[in-house]
């Protein structure tokens, strides 16, 4: 790969990296306007009630509090923001009116000349509530039809469907066992350092609003007006907001919604960053919360020849984007795995808890962690090893392009040499080893193992597959490249990120396809009027999609020149060779055109240029994702994202016997993303996803009480994984060019985070199976692993 | 409440200002000083964005008031740069070693390793470690931060850097 390319896949340094270390970055919160007014928010203390009364006098009683903003005046005015699937009656608004639906559901918005004075003002506005009873348990939302979370739906079930995809009973019936289990995925999030933020001012001279957000959403322009009941042009979102981490979760439609209204109000700029608990109860940012009920059926050697698999998901109150995160999983339904017939069923129920947002995978680590649980399974059940068992079923190199039973080809792969490269890097036997001699010296110990797809590219196929009304099967991203007057190279992109060096892709990318050292290329974040059409960088797509779009805007460029010097050389375009801005004959290097002459002739010289030719030298290009277009089949089969990375984890981890302290001394990976564009963002992806991943196996939770009272809403609460918690990951990397992409990339965003959660509590289980005991519930906290060992003491090796 | 006047000297400069004695220190650097290098993350003392060095030593810069910072030397990731804008070795090596992704933690970590190495010019990789756990990173899983560390200490310590610093197995 380092041979093909000359800044392709080399660990160079990025471009955005600099600013950050300089502490010159700019997010949201370092945004100033002249005239800036700050919100503090009243939540709701209780989980389901209905608002008696409001009582602002009070608050706006206080010097320099400029409004009180409730849900009834903003209900009325704005639109209700749309949901992911259809469900008409569930409206949903920045602000709670008549009735809260959670606690830290937001009430009221008190407006201040500063910070400081809307908080004690927030604190005086009088809210008087009659509460209600809550819907907390989700099994007990999707069979209750009493207490109800949104009467007018006339029920708690959001989403609710049977796929079945192939001859799954005659399967079950064929195979000579089968087992079956429950697993439950515990209700964390991505939750990034910097809170969500957004900015509003309004122009009334040029009737526009112009929003600066923390965000990372497709589409967020659109919305915004939607609700404000602007014209899509009257809203103008400024990409060039360094945004504070995300990875799925930044998209406060209902922030800058609320900021906007105001702003236009009060005619003056405002501004809304949410503090910590503010972000963690109320800013609709929690992630899958999820019950697993599965079953297998698989013969004597571990061949898993069918699965049933029920996912219940808590989407908390209101629904947004978060049904389709059971969709998602539908294109990867099988892992990696020649499991040969599915029957999944995908429900998704609301409670009186913070909404859900999309986080990392979009259900992918969930659904991941369900087949991984039910492959160690197997191989606990025949006593067979557990890497073993994967080898086995594993679809093998010569078998891609390969269709999964739910209908998604996937493009390319070789998921034994992965394997391979794993097994080496831990020396899995020598690994074995070690943790016996762990547990010969008093402790548990145990080794784990996961395989997990990381499917990239998004083509949303999700949303007409579980909305039928949605017929979207375009999901574009776009890039422009300008070549100045002096030759400089300029490149446009649509989006803003939240630290996944988009500016270094883009770079990398055009001075490969120029010759042209990305250092010299600036890359701009435009905003949403002046950008071509784009999704943001979800769904681990940025390097195939923007990657593939300034790939193609480049070249344009290229045969742009091309034409030019063989125009002047008199030449035909096939006799002239282009080399770093340069061209020359091909059979006579000596006649060429320089970089410089190319350039002057777009800008300046019309008359050497070819007959008809568009003068200056720039190229957009938007790109359609590929394979995507088709609308899913009636029986759900459907292209679920083009591109499948893999990655395969293997971790070493000790308990304390007393204190049921978990600690991973050592970790392993192997990954195929196909191409690298940049190793250390790859790098930095697959340490980070991993991170994120033991976070939410073994410490990550938004927990509620049975009242539905939400109890971590600080980072006191909501445990972080420090760099004591976090071990020193070892990578093997391993390349299968993806056959659909520019250079062969794949997708990377999203990598560790879909295995590693597997993987810890594989290895959780490895090392409780001596005592006989079993955990297959995440996270798996302390508290909890210290309780199980004390009462299994007696067993206790 | 009535406004107190303090100075406050900031990566070297004495900064004199009015300011209420409930105004935190991080948000006096953020607001009073334009200084919006320091990061907020909690504002309850556990995620390290805020930190600063006070009289050389870190503290969270959100658990403090500007008051109490009055006659007292505070520096910030922007005093850390060179005059002129060049990088110190610790910046350098994080850009080195791509040791960040948002680079919302980045000012508080870079704080923190600058204070570690300043006690410590050679550090073992857990005496890093556990210097760096009082900063919370969401995007790198902190290996590269750690990685960036190391570099620097072989740097200060005029080593040439282990090739298998990177962990990779290519
Ligand atoms: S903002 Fe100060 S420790 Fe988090
Ligand atoms: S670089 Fe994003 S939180 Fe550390």
């Amino acid at each position: 790969m380092t041979d093909k390319y000359r800044f392709l896949g080399r660990p160079r340094r990025t471009k955005e990296d600099r600013r950050f270390i300089a502490g010159s970055g700019r997010y949201v919160a370092d945004i100033r306007l002249p005239g800036m007014a700050h919100i503090a928010l009243v939540a709701s203390p209780h989980a389901s009630a209905r608002i008696v009364s409001i009582d602002t006098g009070a608050a706006l009683a206080v010097d320099g509090v400029r409004a009180v903003l409730t849900g009834a005046e903003l209900q009325q005015a704005t639109a209700s923001m749309q949901h992911g699937v259809h469900l008409p009656e569930i409206l949903w608004y920045p602000l709670a009116a008549g009735v809260v639906r959670y606690a830290g559901e937001w009430v009221a918005a008190v407006v201040a000349d500063d910070r400081y004075i809307a908080e004690d003002a927030a604190e005086l506005v009088a809210v008087a509530y009659e509460p209600l009873p809550a819907v907390v348990d989700p099994e007990e939302a999707f069979a209750s039809t009493g207490r109800l979370v949104h009467p007018k739906h006339g029920s708690n079930v959001l989403f609710h469907r049977n796929f079945i995809w192939g001859p799954v009973e005659a399967d079950f019936a064929a195979a000579a066992h089968s087992l079956d289990f429950r697993a439950r995925w515990g209700r964390s999030s991505t939750v990034p350092i910097e809170t969500f933020g957004a900015v509003a001012c309004w122009d009334s001279g040029d009737d526009i609003l112009d929003v600066w957000a923390s965000v990372q959403m497709p589409k967020y322009a659109d919305q915004i007006a939607d609700a404000l009941r602007l014209q899509g042009n009257q809203v103008r979102v400024h990409f060039d907001v360094d945004v504070g981490g995300s990875y799925g979760v930044k998209r406060g439609l209902k922030h800058a919604i609320l900021v906007g209204y105001l702003a236009r109000k009060l005619g003056r700029p405002v501004r809304l960053i949410e503090d910590r608990l503010e972000n963690m109860s109320g800013g609709d940012a929690h992630g899958p919360d999820r019950i697993f009920d599965v079953s297998v059926a698989f013969d004597a050697d571990g061949t898993v020849r069918s699965m049933k698999m029920r996912a219940l998901d808590d989407c908390g109150a209101y629904p947004g984007r978060a049904p389709l995160q059971l969709g998602k999983p539908v294109g990867s339904i099988v892992g990696p795995y020649r499991i040969g017939s599915v029957a999944y069923e995908a429900i998704s129920v609301c409670t009186n808890k913070t909404a859900q947002v999309a986080v990392r995978g979009f259900g992918q680590a969930p659904t991941t962690f369900a087949i991984e649980t039910a492959i160690d399974r197997v191989a606990g059940y025949l006593g067979l090893d557990r890497v073993e068992v994967r080898r086995r079923n594993f679809i093998r190199a010569d078998q891609f392009p390969y269709t999964i039973p739910s209908g998604t080809e996937y493009d390319s792969g070789d998921y034994h040499a992965v394997m391979r490269k794993l097994t080496d890097l831990a020396n899995y036997p020598a690994l074995l080893e070690r943790r016996d001699q762990i547990r010969k010296a008093g402790k548990l110990a145990g080794v784990g193992i996961a395989a997990a797809m990381e499917p990239g590219g998004g083509n949303a196929a999700f949303e007409p597959l579980f909305n039928p009304r949605n017929d979207t099967t375009l999901w574009p991203e776009s890039c422009t490249v300008k070549v100045d007057r002096q030759g400089a190279i300029t490149a446009l992109i649509v989006t803003s990120s939240a630290g996944q060096g988009h500016q270094t892709l883009a770079a990398t990318v055009i001075g490969e396809t120029l010759g042209f050292d990305p250092v010299g290329i600036r890359v701009i974040h435009s905003d949403s009027l002046s950008s071509l059409p784009g999704n943001s960088p979800v769904a681990s797509r940025m390097a195939i999609m923007l990657g593939g779009a300034a790939q193609k805007a480049a070249e344009i460029i290229r045969d742009r020149a091309i034409r030019i010097a063989a125009h002047n050389l008199g030449r035909d375009p096939s006799g002239v060779i282009y080399a770093d801005g340069a061209v020359a004959v091909t059979d006579d290097p000596s006649k060429r055109l320089s970089w410089e002459q190319i350039v002057r002739i777009c800008h300046r010289q019309y008359h050497l240029m070819p007959p008809g030719m568009e003068p200056g030298l720039q190229a957009s290009y938007t790109l359609q994702v590929p394979k995507g277009g088709a609308m899913p089949g009636e029986d759900g089969r459907v292209q679920m994202y083009p591109c499948f990375s893999f990655e395969a984890h293997m971790a070493l981890v000790e308990i304390d016997p007393g204190t049921g302290k978990v600690e991973i001394p050592e970790y392993y990976v192997a990954h195929d993303c196909g191409t690298v564009i940049n190793p250390l963002i790859v790098r930095g992806m697959m340490l980070g996803g991993i991170a994120h991943g033991i976070g939410a196996a073994l410490y990550e939770k938004f927990e509620y009480d049975e009242t539905g009272q939400h109890l971590s809403g600080t980072f006191m609460d909501y445990l972080l994984p420090s760099s004591l918690e976090i071990p020193m990951v070892k990578i093997a990397e391993h390349c299968t060019p993806s056959p659909l992409t520019s250079h062969g990339q794949k997708g990377a965003g999203e990598s560790g985070y879909p295995g590693s959660p597997a993987a810890v509590a594989s290895a959780v289980n490895d090392a409780l199976a001596p005592i006989g005991r079993r955990v297959d519930a995440l996270p798996i906290r302390l508290g909890y692993l210290a309780g199980m060992l004390r009462t299994a003491s007696g067993a206790a090796p | 409440m009535p406004a107190k006047r303090i100075t406050v000297i900031v990566n070297g400069e004495p900064h004199a200002a009015s300011v209420e004695p409930r105004l935190t220190l991080v948000d006096f650097l953020r607001d009073v000083l334009d200084l919006t290098g320091t990061h907020v993350g909690c504002e309850h003392g556990v995620c390290g964005a805020c930190s600063v060095l006070f009289d050389d030593l870190p503290i969270r810069s959100c658990l403090m008031f500007a008051v109490q910072a009055d006659g007292h030397r505070v520096s910030t990731v922007e005093g850390l740069t060179e005059p002129g804008g060049g990088l110190s070795l610790i910046q350098d090596c994080f850009w080195e070693t791509h040791s960040l992704q948002c680079g919302y933690c980045t000012p508080g970590m870079l704080i923190a390793a600058h204070a570690l190495l300043r006690r410590n010019p050679d550090p073992s990789r857990q005496e890093i470690r556990k210097a760096i756990s009082g900063n919370l990173c969401r995007c790198t899983g902190y290996g590269q931060i750690v990685e960036a560390i190391e570099l620097a200490a072989d740097r200060l310590n005029q080593r040439t850097p282990s090739p298998e610093r990177d962990g990779h197995d290519r």
